[in-house]
């Protein structure tokens, strides 16, 4: 599971950090796990212009999170909305056991949400205040 | 640091718990997550399966014999209970699922009805979820306000603090016997007489207590004490509440339905009696009659002599795994007041990915706040990674935990 490009992305994660002039922000978090996420895209013509992400937690969240900033930037918006979780699951490349799925999607979750321009994930506004 | 030596023939008692015998990928099974539930005995498997097969019968209800023989098998493991934690009587022993539903049957069933606008709560930072939100949440319902006693940095009560926090007076103390998430042991005979002397109520949480040392609510002068079953080889299921009968019988009821009456009209319901007038519907008798089993193993085993072996398993570990490099143990440094928890990071290596590992090699733990949410937030830790022992675990196991964090280490390059 711990492969050495997941504990790769995990130490020196891609596009990390604030992105300045982003356009869609969107902050999740995993309660069970700590697993704190911000994902922020800067669009222009419909595409992913930049993207970045910031946050912490565990190995498995942080590295999904860098795979998929990686895959997005110059896709369009359309596209960035329809990748779903089987395509990131596949993404990652390691087996994930049902207990650690939410590590492996927050940041998909966060992205969606930027990508979507939500302020809440639906059926959790009250969480998101 | 001087560990007791242990007295117990663990092998022997290993011999007992049929899943112990179990591998996890190959590697022998290392169970080191007794505080968020115990394996069960053959002995406490078999006293349930006997009412399965050869009596079962819904309690209090049947006149035949099946039922009363159930019935008597139920009560039988009340009168277990009761004297396991000296209750005066057996009228003052509920069974409830566990002890989140037991604070929740004080705080609606006693809180309600005692607890109004601008009464003082006071708590802990050590609380579990469970004795913790019940709390919150009545208060903000009633206007009461909620005073939370803070650790100092070995995780052990403020005394100063409650002290101070009881002397502003106070309507209910809702208190920790032990915490589930550092281990350590509070000196709740001292604080609930200071409570009383204030006024309060005092609620003690056991579920952490019962299992693991000799718990009795007449010397710790508790008007509440609750605790889950399955937390002391007991199925889950079966909980406890304990309460000063004087209070019960004032009480209304928590939940309504059957079994709980003495007679009904059109127009209105009497209570039964104690205890039965808590115990609405048909309750989980055949995992009552498991928590009664588990006590008779307990008793044999001795509990004094569990808490020894605990503390000396304890002592074991804590100088070996305190000199990992990157290692940060949280809670007691000594083996005064405290049980067989030990909680701890590794740095640059999130628990969740320590447990993952952890069960790469057979080694079963838990990552994560530990439904500890307020503990974790001053700790300044999002979780940690915490091991609790049981009479089972052993010396060798205790290697296994720190070869498994040489294993993480290894992995992570920290």
């Amino acid at each position: 599971m711990y492969r050495d490009y997941i504990l790769d992305h995990y130490k020196n994660p891609r596009n990390s950090g604030e992105l300045p002039g982003a356009t869609h922000t969107y902050h999740d978090s995993n309660p069970l796990c700590g697993d704190e996420l911000t994902m922020q895209l800067r669009i222009s013509d419909g595409h992913v212009d930049d993207v970045r992400f910031s946050g912490k937690g565990c190995a498995i969240s942080q590295a999904s999170a860098s795979i998929l900033t990686e895959e997005v930037k110059g896709k369009s918006l359309d596209e960035v909305k329809r990748i779903d979780r089987e395509h990131v699951l596949a993404n990652l490349g390691i087996p994930i056991s049902p207990a650690r799925i939410k590590c492996a999607l927050l940041g998909l979750k966060a992205l969606k949400g930027a990508a979507w321009g939500l302020t809440a994930w639906p059926g959790e506004e009250v969480k998101a205040k | 640091m001087r560990a007791p030596a242990s007295t117990l023939d663990v092998a022997r008692i290993r011999a007992d718990f049929p899943v112990l015998a179990q591998t996890v990928r190959g590697k022998p099974l290392v169970y080191l997550d007794n505080a968020a539930t115990s394996q069960k005995p053959r002995q406490v498997i078999e006293a349930m399966s006997r009412v399965f097969e050869e009596h079962n019968a819904n309690i209090h209800r049947g006149v035949y014999e099946f039922s009363e023989r159930t019935t008597a098998a139920f009560e039988e493991a009340r009168s277990k209970v009761a004297r396991l934690v000296n209750a005066p009587s057996e009228r003052e022993v509920i069974f409830v699922r566990n002890a989140t539903e037991g604070v929740n049957l004080v705080a609606y069933a006693w809180g309600r009805d005692n607890l109004k606008r601008g009464d003082r709560i006071v708590t802990t930072v050590l609380e579990h979820h469970s004795d913790f939100v019940p709390w919150q949440q009545l208060a903000a319902e009633v206007g009461a306000e909620i005073a939370v006693v803070d650790i100092d940095g070995e995780g052990r009560l403020r005394r100063d603090q409650m002290s101070a926090e009881l002397c502003k007076g106070a309507k209910l103390l809702a208190l920790t016997h032990t915490s589930n998430g550092l281990g350590t042991v509070n000196p709740v005979r001292e604080i609930a007489a200071e409570a009383h002397a204030a006024g309060a109520t005092v609620v003690i949480d056991a579920a952490q207590a019962v299992p693991h040392t000799p718990v009795d609510v007449q010397d710790l002068q508790a008007d509440f004490l609750v605790f889950s079953g399955h937390k002391m080889l007991a199925p889950p299921g079966s909980g406890v509440v304990w309460g000063r009968a004087a209070l019960l019988e004032k009480m209304r009821p928590f939940l309504y339905g059957g079994d709980m009456i003495s007679r009904v009209s059109v127009a209105m319901t009497e209570w039964n009696e104690l205890p039965w007038k808590f115990e609405a519907g048909t309750s989980s008798y055949v995992d009552a009659i498991g928590l009664g089993a588990a006590v008779d193993y307990l008793c044999a085993v001795g509990i004094e002599k569990i808490h020894e072996h605990e503390l000396a398993l304890v002592g074991y570990l804590l100088p070996r795994l305190s000199e990992i490099p990157g290692v940060t143990v949280y809670g007691p440094r000594t083996l005064d007041d405290r049980v067989g928890v030990v909680s701890f990071n590794i740095e640059g290596i999130h628990p969740h990915d320590v447990a993952t590992i952890f069960d790469r090699e057979g080694v079963c733990v838990r990552a994560g706040h530990h439904c500890n949410q307020p503990l974790m937030t001053r700790l300044g830790v999002p979780a940690t990674t915490r091991a609790s022992f049981y009479l089972y675990n052993t010396t060798e196991e205790c290697d296994a935990l720190t070869r498994a964090v040489h294993a993480a280490k290894k992995v992570f390059g920290v």
